[in-house]
Formats: structure tokens, sequence, C-alpha cells
């Protein structure tokens, strides 16, 4: 599979996991989505950095070529996928009691 | 790259007093089940060549399937700064629900 199918496959599999495993539906709430934006915002700097500078490169055959802030766009799936499914398992284990304070 | 991360994110640690370094159970039930999925992930395209990286721009430490080193710190350091942000948003906006209140 390339990197854009791959990172397909990884949003969807996080929004699953939200909505149907944790239930704990972040992508419903407005303190997932103001976090998202701020992470985002400082994802594309870094992004910027390591791809701009050549320090992480990748294959033509394995993204689809459109570029956000000099990074593959699947950059932004992977990071959306990997920050949901993160902070979903954060709220889970707050709700089970693990160290809610 | 990562310390640019670090120091973006855990002053709310100080100053927001978010308290997220201290609940590290949590923290680590939290990163390291994601982390370990992203790392086979990491693995998987490295081998299929999806990205690769400058050799004269990483340490030269590699860990298990071949990942640079400094992978292993982005699957640690970048989910703990999203949990800063989010409990740094919550401190703020202290009536939204975030869905692990009791």
């Amino acid at each position: 599979m390339s990197y854009t199918q791959i990172a397909i496959c990884a949003v969807i599999a996080a929004l699953i996991f939200d909505h149907f495993i944790t239930k704990r539906k972040l992508t419903t709430r407005k303190v997932f989505w103001t976090s998202y934006a701020i992470i985002i915002f400082f994802q594309l700097i870094t992004n910027w950095w390591l791809t701009s500078r050549n320090i992480v490169m990748y294959s033509d055959q394995a993204i689809i070529g459109l570029r956000i802030a000099s990074a593959p766009v699947e950059d932004l799936l992977f990071g959306f996928a990997m920050v949901l499914s993160v902070l979903n398992l954060w709220v889970y284990w707050g709700k089970k009691g693990v160290q809610r304070k | 790259m990562l310390a640019f991360t670090v120091v973006g994110s855990f002053w709310l640690e100080i100053f927001l007093k978010v308290g997220v370094l201290r609940r590290f159970k949590r923290v680590l039930m939290s990163v390291l089940p994601v982390a370990a999925v992203f790392v086979i992930w990491d693995s998987y395209a490295i081998a299929q060549g999806h990205w690769y990286f400058d050799e004269k721009q990483i340490l030269g430490f590699f860990g298990p399937f071949g990942i640079p080193i400094e992978e292993f710190g982005f699957f640690l350091i970048v989910p703990i700064a999203a949990i800063m942000t989010i409990e740094a948003v919550r401190r703020v906006k202290k009536h939204w629900q975030v869905g692990d209140e009791a």
C-alpha cells in the first residue's frame, strides 16, 4: 500500500476508535477541534522544517504529490490519526478513573 | 524539531499547571499503545521506501526495525505535547466537556 492509502486507512481507523470503541466521540467536541487547530499550526511549522531541509524525504510513488507547507498532505492525515487516537486513550483512561486529576 | 516541540508545549506544565507529566502513568497508557502501532507503520514505510532520512542530518543511532532514534522520540514527545494542549484548552475553557468527567 502507498503512504496515501495507509494514511486514509489510519484516519478511518482513528474515527472508528473514537466513535465506536472508546466512544469518547472527541470529534464532536469543541475542546478537541480547538486543540487540534493549535496542534496543526505547529505541525505545519515542523513539517516545513523537516521537509524543506530534506531531513525527511518521500518517494514520489508513495504520495499523491499535493504538498502543504512543503510536506506531503498525507502527513496531515498521519498526524490527525495519531493525535486523535492518543487523546482518545487519554480521555478514555481519565473516564475510567486513572489519574483524573 | 523535537526540542521546538518540547519548548512549545512544556511551558503549559509550568504556567497553566496542566499537570500532565505528574500523571505519567496515564500518559504512558495513552501514548505507548498508539506509538506501538505507528512504529509498525514507520518500519513498513521505511522498508518500502515511502520515506527516508538524510543520514547527515540525523544522529545515526537506529532502534529496532532500522528506525532512527529520533522517530522514537517523535512518537513520545508529539503525543505528550498533544495531551498538554487539550489539557491547556480545558484549563482556559472550563465549561467545555472533554468526556472524562466523573
